[in-house]
């Protein structure tokens, strides 16, 4: 194993690559975020993020089951959030809605599949993505994939205690801290159109 | 939290949900207490599934799914078989557990689900193949009815071990010839229904997917017993067109020729407590 310290960039890094945190990779502190697995501040971290989706050519958000469905108070406040900011980001917003690994059955024009979520992201050439209300589980088996098979870029904003196989990952991201991505994707956006 | 919330798309994300699931939400069962009366008027939580065209086991899923008295409640447990196949296609919580161990994570299920939720009622039933249940996984099914477990056990009987190729399981007829059995079986059925009978279930129907009133019966007793009273148990026949080389469109008249044969027999056995209770039912529903 290398004694360099294990980036996790993205892919494809081939079948079966290495979990990040068995790689060392730790998740971060209360405050902070990971990018490519170092552990920053978490405004810097959006700043990256912002900088990812706008530069983007073709943005996906993917909501997971605990954003798609009003399956209890104060949900419905950050869908409307998540559908803000992808809509600042200018992304296209693919859903998650449940993790039923429905092969070969999968629509991957409509929808994404954490046991295959690789089909969707070749299907729509998708190059960088969002992951946003999907449970940690689910999220860290799709985050792998991915990563395994496709050159997609990966961020995940996790209301827990973030997902270290994102290329960017957020923890303990509220309502608030929702619509602060928001804000800074629309500051940035005007920064790159002066 | 109430029932509507749990199958209601947030806002701003009703447009980009694929077709199936705003026809679950639109038209489906949820929180409706629809039943066989009433398919083909709704949306069903199986539609497609990769089983065999005539496949009785598909047909008999298909059947309790419309049964289970409160879908949006329930979580079903499978095992490794035909059905474990057709399992990612149902729009229900469904856990697919090792090969025999269905009886023993739907018991952990169970008990976890009333710490989770003290408030409300989950129902929890097994729904496996006969190799599941009477052969591979009978330890832990049968210790599951011993400690009076409140769970349902759907035993989806097709007489063989249908997807590894055709071999004899415990509930193939004796004599039958299968692919991979070519001496033919040499002892009976076993006696699954009476095991259960005397292992603590406090009801046990033997039916099939060929009356289907009957069966949609069944299942929502056994469901609503166990809630209450103890382990029950269901076994459904469910002829297999592809191991036992028939006409898809035949297996409705295969259990029907098997009964008149007497090689099926359909039964209900219940404990005088389970009999009171489905008499209260059954007055109540008028």
């Amino acid at each position: 194993m290398s004694t360099e310290k294990y980036q996790v960039l993205s892919g494809p890094e081939g079948y079966l690559p290495p979990a990040a945190a068995l790689m060392g990779i730790v998740l971060p502190a209360r405050g902070e975020a990971l990018v490519e697995g170092s552990p920053v501040a978490r405004a810097e971290a959006m700043e990256k993020a912002a900088e990812k989706l706008l530069s983007a050519q073709n943005p996906y958000f993917f909501p997971g089951p605990l954003i798609l469905w009003d399956w209890k108070e104060g949900v419905a406040e950050k869908a409307r959030a998540v559908g803000e900011m992808a809509r600042a980001a200018g992304a296209g917003i693919i859903p998650m809605p449940d993790y039923r690994p429905k092969y070969p059955m999968i629509n991957p024009a409509v929808e994404i599949n954490p046991n295959h979520p690789n089909l969707t992201i070749w299907h729509n050439k998708i190059d960088v993505c969002v992951f946003v209300g999907v449970h940690c589980h689910y999220a860290n088996v799709a985050l792998k994939i991915i990563r395994g098979g496709t050159g997609c870029y990966t961020i995940a904003l996790c209301a827990e205690a973030g997902h270290e196989d994102a290329m960017i990952t957020f923890r303990d991201m509220g309502l608030a801290e929702l619509k602060q991505m928001t804000e800074v994707l629309i500051r940035k956006k005007g920064e790159l159109q002066q | 939290m109430s029932k509507r919330n749990l199958c209601q798309i947030s806002p701003g994300f009703e447009e980009i949900m694929p077709a199936e699931y705003r026809d679950l939400v639109e038209r489906g069962p949820y929180g409706k207490g629809w039943g066989v009366a009433e398919m083909g008027s709704f949306k069903e939580l199986i539609e497609e599934h990769p089983l065999c065209a005539g496949c009785g086991l598909a047909l008999s899923m298909r059947l309790i799914l419309v049964s289970l008295p409160s879908p949006e409640d329930t979580v079903v447990v499978g095992s490794t078989g035909c059905s474990a196949l057709a399992f990612p296609q149902v729009a229900l919580h469904n856990i697919h557990s090792l090969f025999g161990n269905q009886n023993a994570v739907a018991s952990g299920l169970k008990r976890a689900l009333a710490l989770r939720f003290p408030g409300r009622v989950k129902d929890v039933v097994v729904i496996a193949g006969d190799g599941a249940t009477c052969d591979i996984g009978l330890d832990s099914v049968l210790h599951s009815w011993f400690r009076g477990e409140k769970i349902t056990t759907i035993m989806l009987d097709n007489e063989a071990y249908a997807n590894t190729g055709g071999q004899e399981s415990g509930m193939t007829q004796r004599g039958t010839v299968l692919n991979m059995a070519p001496k033919g079986k040499k002892f009976g059925k076993v006696a699954v229904p009476e095991i259960a009978r005397e292992s603590g279930c406090v009801y046990v129907a033997v039916t099939s997917p060929a009356k289907p009133k009957n069966m949609e019966k069944a299942v929502r007793r056994a469901v609503l017993l166990a809630r209450d009273l103890g382990p029950t148990y269901v076994q459904l026949l469910c002829p297999c067109p592809t191991n036992y080389k028939f006409k898809p469109n035949e297996t409705l008249d295969r259990i029907r020729d098997q009964e008149k044969q007497g090689h099926f027999r359909p039964r209900e056995y219940y404990t005088p407590e389970a009999e009171a209770f489905i008499r209260q039912l059954e007055e109540a529903k008028g």
